[in-house]
């Protein structure tokens, strides 16, 4: 291992544009930006569109590196049989400015599942072993942040390069990895940040942790889950979901994908997002369908996401964004399906 | 509004105990402020959990499509409209459903909420005397109700479920609303330019199919976009891949869409669907004197054949 020194910088909130200018000659930046009103990660090519003062993002970040749409290989069948063409590869390294401690962790998360095992997958991981990752602690989490409950922080530091915490009218800037130490040194004009400044975000991170109200009763529920594929309940749980795509799309974590062959002048193979809620999910080519119904496919999501990923990776596949829970549109809210999973209470609630 | 949620619930509790029907699909309280969530109840005695309010937003006829049972259903104007669509469409069966109407308050569209508070979390919100009252860290701000009401229910002219077997509360006045207003904008436009406008709002589309999905008159077993022999279109959210789902989807539902707004309200990506399938909406009313969704008899338009049917685009 490495041993970096950990160095505290500072930058001025008007100083933010600069920064991103700066990082443009050599990257590709990608920051939070306000379109309307809803928020997104978007490559920007100037200082000025980045959007820092939001909760968090509608669209989690994973589509900078695993896109809803990407093209694997073009190809063309001619008398001399089959030409490949690959996919472009990545020109220029990437930063990602402003990305939040759950959605970092989300990351650590999809590195396991892209990069475990015999087969790699080398689109996902040419692109994220060139980035560095510079993440904005939150001073306001949501109502329905629950990153406390699966092992994240609103000031964690996993799975960043770089940390900015935000003190009023400027940014404390952790270096947290050799990677993001080595980013600092390329920008000479940051200022060394003071003590007191350190003190104060080590306070804050403290308070904005105590302030998280949302909590869910994970420990246990792995265990409990081995025993529930059976279980009458999923009759029940699935029973508002109507089997879109919103809750996996806007999950930092989810990641199913479909792959498929499409012509335009030539053809190409691509890669697009796929859901366990779709009812053509796992639909074979024989017309059997071993989740038939919304129950087997809100069972595999839960499933997923509380038990057979920790089995597989040791970790629960969900980092408590929050973000199914406000968008679901029948407010399907997971955090109540893990509580009565683990408490063994049902859903009853009364007036 | 309480009267209705007691009427409601004593409606539910005599089907239930009376084995009317083996299930009630209402509404229950949700987790989130301005937010209700779809409720199952099998038991007289659960019927207290439903609520009758503002944010009962989902059209619940959507739960009727697989049952087996027999349900009764909380149905505002609306829903009650499209119940009537799938039960002449064959898709309920009329026998098996106890329409419980109940008069509309109009609902409240969370976007603009959301809008209007730019950035700032709602934790509680109150509607009393047509006010809504919202709050979060550090405001409290009062606002007409009427501010927040859904675009669907400003132009809506059937508040009352036209179509019932038992009526809750009682039958609110019907506004004399300029039900295509909201479009005249779009229409005056030249052709190209709706088309860069419809561009412009699809390419946000990320192909969640939420539209489809609440849709009460999306039922096919399988959509023409997950049909796999052969594919029709393109899977990706490619703009021209997504537009022929939209453009195919607004066909669909053209001549049966009862202007739920249910499509708008879901969509994550805040795209006004309803703008789509409001047009064919005008068309069928100015050609045809035809509304859908007011009649269990009533043919409608497109699905009959008339040997005097104009046939000017035959050119
Ligand atoms: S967003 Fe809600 S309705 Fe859609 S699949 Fe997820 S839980 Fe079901
Ligand atoms: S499951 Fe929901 S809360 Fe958990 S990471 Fe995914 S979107 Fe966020
Ligand atoms: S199976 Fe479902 S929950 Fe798991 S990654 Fe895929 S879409 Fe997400
Ligand atoms: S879009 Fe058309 S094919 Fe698809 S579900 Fe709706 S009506 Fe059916
Ligand atoms: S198209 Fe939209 S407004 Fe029309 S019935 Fe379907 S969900 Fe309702
Ligand atoms: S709900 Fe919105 S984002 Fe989802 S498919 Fe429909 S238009 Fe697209």
């Amino acid at each position: 291992m490495v041993v970096f020194q950990m160095v505290w910088k500072v930058i001025g909130k008007n100083k933010i544009p600069t920064l991103i200018q700066e990082l443009n000659k050599e990257y590709e930046v990608f920051t939070p930006v306000k379109k309307e009103n809803l928020v997104f990660f978007e490559r920007v090519s100037s200082g000025n569109e980045a959007f820092l003062d939001f909760q968090n993002t509608k669209k989690s970040p994973k589509e900078v590196f695993f896109p809803q749409t990407e093209i694997l290989f073009t190809y063309e069948i001619n008398k001399q049989g089959v030409e490949i063409e690959k996919a472009p590869v990545l020109k220029r390294d990437i930063v990602l400015l402003g990305i939040r401690p759950c959605d970092a962790k989300g990351f650590l998360l999809l590195d396991k599942f892209f990069s475990s095992g015999e087969y790699k997958d080398l689109y996902y991981l040419e692109k994220r072993r060139n980035t560095t990752i510079i993440g904005l602690a939150c001073n306001r989490p949501l109502s329905t942040c629950f990153c406390t409950s699966m092992g994240g922080a609103p000031f964690g530091k996993e799975g960043m390069d770089l940390l900015l915490q935000d003190i009023n009218d400027k940014y404390l800037i952790e270096t947290v990895t050799e990677r993001g130490e080595k980013l600092i040194k390329k920008l000479p004009w940051l200022k060394d940040a003071e003590n007191g400044d350190i003190d104060k975000v080590r306070s804050l991170s403290r308070n904005v942790e105590k302030a998280i109200k949302s909590k869910v009763s994970v420990e246990g529920v792995s265990k409990k889950l081995d025993g529930m594929f059976d279980n009458k309940q999923w009759d029940l749980i699935h029973e508002k979901c109507l089997g879109c795509g919103v809750c996996t799309y806007l999950c930092p974590t989810c990641c199913c994908f479909d792959i498929l062959d499409e012509a335009t002048t030539k053809w190409k193979r691509v890669r697009i997002w796929d859901s366990c809620q779709f009812s053509c999910f796992t639909l074979q080519g024989s017309g059997y369908n071993p989740r038939p119904s919304g129950k087997e496919r809100m069972r595999q999501r839960i499933m997923h996401k509380f038990n057979y990923f920790p089995k597989n990776y040791g970790e629960n596949f969900c980092v408590g964004c929050g973000r199914c829970v406000q968008e679901c549109p029948v407010n399907f809210d997971i955090r109540e399906v893990v509580e009565a999973i683990s408490t063994d209470i049902w859903r009853e609630k009364d007036e | 509004m309480h009267n209705v949620e007691n009427s409601i619930r004593e409606a539910a509790k005599k089907l239930l105990s009376e084995k009317k029907v083996d299930l009630i699909v209402g509404y229950e309280r949700g987790t989130l402020p301005l937010r209700t969530t779809p409720c199952f109840v099998d038991k007289a005695e659960d019927v207290r959990k439903l609520v009758w309010n503002e944010n009962c937003d989902a059209n619940l006829s959507k739960y009727l499509l697989s049952r087996k049972e027999n349900v009764g259903v909380v149905a505002k104007g609306c829903d009650a409209r499209s119940i009537a669509v799938c039960i002449f469409e064959k898709q309920i069966d009329k026998e098996k459903v106890v329409i419980i109407g109940a008069p509309c308050l109009g609902l409240i569209d969370k976007k603009k909420v959301k809008a209007k508070l730019d950035g700032r979390e709602l934790l509680e919100a109150t509607i009393e005397d047509e006010q809504i009252r919202l709050k979060g860290e550090g405001f409290e701000l009062v606002f007409p109700k009427k501010d927040f009401i859904c675009n669907s229910c400003l132009t809506c002219r059937h508040r009352n479920p036209p179509i019932y077997d038992v009526f809750t509360g009682e039958k609110v006045s019907e506004a004399e609303v300029d039900e295509f207003g909201e479009i005249a904008d779009l229409e005056a436009k030249p052709a190209k330019e709706r088309w860069e406008h419809f561009k412009e709002e699809l390419d946000k589309c990320i192909r969640c199919y939420a539209c489809r999905e609440v849709c009460p008159l999306c039922y096919c077993k399988t959509c023409f976009v997950d049909q796999t022999m052969p594919i029709w279109f393109g899977k990706t959210n490619d703009l021209s891949d997504t537009m022929i789902y939209h453009l195919v989807r607004a066909f669909h539902v053209a001549g049966r869409c009862v202007d739920c707004g249910a499509c708008s309200r879901a969509c994550p990506m805040n795209i006004n669907l309803r703008e789509v399938v409001k047009k064919t909406e005008k068309i069928m009313k100015e050609r045809y004197d035809y509304t859908a969704g007011l009649s269990l008899e009533k043919i409608p338009p497109l699905g009959e054949f008339k040997i005097d049917d104009s046939q000017e685009f035959i050119k």
